[in-house]
């Protein structure tokens, strides 16, 4: 009886926290086109619900009553399982990420790394969808995003060590407390910055949206998909970008901490003060969806494999000194 | 325990079936998908046992990026059509016996391993580092592998810097007549190597060219 009951505890709060989540997402699409908009001088998605808010859910409620279309020559097991794990991943990595001290639905020991494994598993649905299609410009935007996405998580991997150098542990929810003093990213600027752009090319999102440019290759790997399975792949999409977001205030903004401990930042629950991170940095992404042009695919290679590697690895050894030197390295 | 014996099993048939289905299965990319999920599932049995660093490791290593490189591989070179024709060729017997062999051999060898386990208690004493249950397992193999095991370790990174190296050396070619960019080139021009300002004489032209 006790299990049972333990059984549906458990339920209820992966409940508690994906609900939120899934609404999160769809608000998060309105946020950016919202943002996307107002940067080109347009008024963006305003007509559904106040201030446009419900624009997603009317667009989702179109995605379910479309007819969902499978091509004939396709792969039809792997391509009804591509939008299926996209989205999967793409929640199953919010398991571990800390709301508050106590507010976790996972506190595992090897938290960061989860969260570095499902991100690099992301890339499944992408392939699949796009060798399932068995169509010429969903194969090759498949494979684009697939080496774009093996390229960056290599140097999202280096600097996820940096961080760990300066932590000790890698609980999320320690990595969380160990900046109670200094956000991390004070001293480890280059790599946040780093890290935002490996996020925007892990994520595929301009100006690395190369699996999808649409000028070249139509829809990239989701050109033969319609109706709900192009939207879970929509969701999923959000839902990783989102996750990115996170990650990144987990791991250079302070997590759930407020800025400054005292008397009105600190009456704040902690849970809305990670959210604002999320959205702040979400803010940025769509802001610089509008703003920059897209890259071409050697200059984002050069970048990730010639550039941002070998500077994250040579930060790596600098911390790595400098904590040595200074006799501040965490732990015993 | 109930609960865990289930889950431990669920996982092992799932790995075992996914095994088998890497080698039965007609379609390669099939087969690497089912590589996929096996190794996915030994690592959860790596996480169900406390082994957690090495279960995400399996993870991030093994799915995030060895599989993916073999989805590419087989995906690319369109192996499905080549595995049906050597199905259905008369030369694939010779290939039986080379795998029966292999199979055999580590048959045997895990006999020893686990009947050794099994029936001689005392094997287990003769571990050359004490087990520390308090430390986390990450902690622990920070411990030794930088410590103890420092020059294996060393080693181990040679052999990975070899095989890098020696992979790009196989596949490097120069190719001629291959128009690079290079941003400060782009950058460092100005408007005297670009611009030229030149009279036109009536009825003559000008060679552009020189």
């Amino acid at each position: 009886m006790a299990e049972l009951f333990i059984f549906f505890e458990q339920i209820y709060r992966i409940l508690f926290l994906l609900i939120p989540v899934l609404v999160s997402v769809a608000m998060i699409v309105w946020l950016d086109r919202r943002v996307w908009a107002f940067v080109q001088k347009r008024r963006g998605p305003n007509v559904v619900g106040p201030f446009g808010l419900f624009q997603t859910l009317a667009d989702a409620l179109k995605y379910i009553f479309k007819e969902i279309i499978i091509p004939a020559s396709s792969n039809k097991v792997i391509f009804i399982l591509a939008p299926i794990v996209t989205m999967t991943l793409a929640l199953i990595a919010w398991a571990v990420i800390p709301f508050s001290e106590t507010f976790v639905l996972a506190d595992i020991n090897v938290g960061i790394l989860y969260l570095f494994a499902v991100s690099s598993l992301g890339v499944y649905g992408i392939i699949m969808g796009g060798w399932a299609s068995n169509s010429k410009y969903p194969f090759l935007g498949a494979i684009r995003s697939a080496a774009q996405m093996v390229s960056y998580e290599v140097s999202i991997g280096v600097i996820i060590i940096n961080v760990l150098l300066c932590v000790g542990s890698l609980n999320l929810s320690n990595i969380v407390l160990a900046q109670k003093d200094l956000w991390f990213v004070i001293p480890l600027f280059p790599m946040f910055i780093i890290f935002f752009i490996s996020a925007l090319a892990e994520t595929n999102r301009p100006p690395f949206d190369l699996p999808e440019a649409e000028a070249e290759l139509v829809a990239g790997y989701q050109t033969e998909y319609s109706g709900m399975m192009y939207a879970m792949f929509w969701l999923g999409e959000y839902a990783n970008i989102l996750l990115m977001c996170a990650m990144g205030s987990i791991l250079f903004l302070g997590g759930w901490l407020s800025p400054i401990d005292l008397f009105p930042f600190n009456i704040i629950p902690s849970p809305i003060w990670l959210i604002l991170k999320i959205l702040f940095l979400f803010i940025l992404f769509a802001l610089i969806k509008a703003i920059v042009p897209r890259y071409r695919y050697d200059q984002l290679m050069k970048l990730g494999w010639k550039i941002f590697l070998p500077f994250s690895l040579i930060y790596v050894v600098l911390t790595a000194s400098f904590l040595m030197y200074f006799d501040l390295l965490p732990g015993n | 325990m109930i609960a865990h014996a289930i889950v431990f099993y669920i996982f092992s048939l799932i790995a075992i079936v996914s095994a088998i289905m890497v080698t039965v299965s007609k379609n390669t990319v099939n087969s690497v998908f089912f590589l996929i999920l096996d190794f996915i599932s030994i690592s959860c049995l790596f996480i169900m046992i406390g082994a957690e660093f090495l279960g995400m490791i399996m993870l991030i290593v093994y799915v995030g990026a060895v599989a993916v490189l073999f989805l590419f591989v087989v995906m690319m070179l369109n192996v499905a059509q080549q595995k049906n024709e050597w199905f259905n060729s008369s030369g694939r017997s010779s290939h039986i016996p080379v795998g029966l062999l292999v199979s055999i051999i580590i048959f045997f060898e895990l006999i020893i391993v686990i009947g050794g386990w099994k029936y001689k208690p005392d094997l287990l004493d003769s571990i050359a580092i004490e087990i520390d249950t308090d430390l986390t397992n990450t902690q622990s193999l920070g411990t030794v592998i930088y410590t103890d095991y420092i020059h294996l370790f060393q080693l181990s990174g040679m052999v990975l810097l070899v095989a890098m190296i020696g992979a790009i050396v196989l596949t490097f070619r120069q190719r001629s007549g291959v128009k690079r960019q290079s941003y400060f080139k782009q950058i460092s021009r100005d408007r005297k190597d670009g611009i030229e300002l030149v009279d036109v004489e009536n009825n003559k032209g000008v060679k552009i060219d020189a």
